[in-house]
């Protein structure tokens, strides 16, 4: 029989909160975490604004030890365990050092890349010469898996620990892939996460392609502007999103507290075929990949209370709101409300799917949508498809039942869950 | 010339933070033996290497290197590139 699956845990860390109680107040009150970048100014970036943790050395300690962070330069791993290890103890559950790894239990927990400072530091020693002095954990440091294998450790982990990686979709993917291993009865528990390094060498490639935007480096907070007319390109981001997914028996029978359950969801590509380009998604693909998440959910589109987007401020929000509205064949004032993140906190990539999937679960455990900045001037493509009650730029306060949060990738890939407030019999 | 004790002194500092077992550490003699005793982790063994070589401004060779089990073989490694200089 197949498993029904549920959300124990949460942990973030984000532009504009690290920990649950800071991030929950933060996207309440709409505050922004987008800050002027020295380093990108200094490097001569076009957009010289961006989303970044704050860890102090006090709160790393927290989670490595002293030894760990001697020569550690990866802030993805650094944001991955922190969110990890605080959705564990979110979840009730214990760091332990047994003589057995917890079968039971694994990690799927995805990145795009990882270490890249670590990886430069490395580049430029072995230029130099200097391989023999790499030390002994630039291996570690920046593979890919680098955030699952030290989150494995540290929790003891005997299931599956991997990483996954599917660009913008990666945390999106990370919750489904994790959703399906419990349902399918193969782990009990897995920690479903993402996390993206921050800094010059991550952001780089999008500056020099023109999507983030160039006109907000004198007003950071102003400058990530989803679904408005003045929206000119995403504003860089990273962190850590982290949620524990277990199998509904089993958190039961530990009296766990359970935030949703996750009902469904799916995953697919749109091939780059049609509209679809590395860059840009193929809305066929994205509509089916909508409406296969319901099906698999089992629900009607009419039942949806939320839409978290992808909502990225390009110029493809338009198109975005119009895939939605179509696959649900909902419009104007049946639309469902709809809120991006990333007005708050940028684009933080592969971490974007994970810290937007902590948002929309917080929203149904505490009956809120959280507003929209930076959206006064909304764009003429969307209000023309929905109305503007729908996209709220004031926090609500309201029981929400279910919401799908969509996620989209370079590679033209999508990744859609459905999360439903968990009501105890 | 630097003394022998002086060397033991300091290879404790350098393998400190490396160290897993405390009793053997606080114990510890020339017979000591990094990852038996210590309980160092053996990837660790090349970053105990590079602050060696980085205390006394020497390079260890990957031949010495493989020698360097334990503290004397350290201690004598350490003397011999010392009198290289």
């Amino acid at each position: 029989m197949e498993k029904r699956v549920v959300i124990t845990g949460l942990g973030v860390v984000a532009p504009n909160g690290v920990g649950l109680d800071v991030f929950t107040h933060a996207i309440k009150n709409g505050i922004s975490g987008i800050k002027h970048d020295a380093e990108l100014e200094r490097l001569q970036f076009s957009c010289q604004i961006a989303g970044k943790p704050e860890i102090s050395t006090e709160l790393a300690l927290q989670y490595f030890s002293e030894l760990e962070l001697r020569n550690f330069n990866s802030t993805g791993i650094l944001y991955g365990v922190i969110a990890g290890i605080d959705a564990w103890k979110d979840a009730g559950l214990t760091l332990e050092n047994n003589e057995e790894p917890d079968w039971d239990s694994g990690t799927i927990f995805g990145t795009g890349t990882s270490g890249i400072d670590k990886f430069r530091e490395s580049i430029y020693k072995i230029d130099d010469f200097q391989t023999r002095r790499l030390g002994s954990t630039a291996v570690a440091q920046t593979m890919n898996s680098g955030v699952s294998a030290y989150l494995g450790g540290k929790l003891g982990l005997g299931n599956q620990v991997t990483t996954n990686s599917s660009a913008c979709t990666t945390g999106t993917e990370s919750i489904l892939m994790a959703y399906e291993r419990i349902k399918l009865g193969q782990a009990k528990r897995i920690l479903a996460g993402s996390t993206s390094d921050s800094g010059p060498y991550i952001w780089g490639g999008f500056d020099a392609m023109r999507v983030c935007t160039f006109k907000h480096n004198d007003a950071p907070e102003q400058g990530s502007r989803p679904m408005s007319a003045s929206a000119s390109g995403f504003v860089p981001g990273s962190g850590a999103g982290a949620l524990v997914l277990e199998d509904l028996e089993t958190a039961l029978a530990r009296g766990a507290r359970i935030y949703a359950e996750v009902l469904g969801g799916n995953i697919n590509s749109g091939g780059q075929r049609g509209l679809g380009t590395m860059t840009a998604p193929n809305p066929m693909a994205v509509q089916r990949c909508i409406k296969n998440a319901i099906a698999n959910a089992g629900i009607h589109p009419n039942e949806i209370d939320a839409i978290n987007g992808h909502l990225t401020a390009t110029s493809k929000d338009g198109l975005e709101i119009q895939n939605w509205s179509e696959a649900l064949e909902r419009k104007g004032k049946d639309f469902p409300y709809i809120n991006s993140l990333k007005s708050m906190v940028g684009h933080c990539l592969s971490g974007a799917g994970s810290i937007e999937s902590v948002a929309s679960v917080l929203q149904l455990d505490q009956g809120f949508v959280f507003p929209n900045i930076n959206c006064d001037d909304l764009h003429a493509e969307i209000t023309a498809l929905i109305d503007e009650s729908k996209i709220p730029k004031e926090l609500i306060k309201k029981e929400l039942n279910i919401i799908a949060k969509a996620s989209f990738g370079f590679g033209d890939v999508n990744g859609c869950v459905i999360f439903k407030k968990w009501k105890a019999a | 010339m630097i003394s022998k004790q002086e060397i033991i002194e300091q290879l404790k500092t350098i393998v400190k933070p490396y160290v897993q077992n405390q009793e053997s550490f606080d114990a510890l003699t020339e017979e000591t033996d990094f990852i038996n005793d210590l309980k160092i982790n053996s990837a660790n063994l090349v970053d105990v290497i590079l602050d060696i070589e980085e205390k006394y401004n020497i390079i260890i060779d990957n031949e010495s290197m493989e020698k360097m089990i334990n503290v004397k073989a350290a201690m004598e490694i350490v003397a011999i590139k010392l009198a290289e200089k």
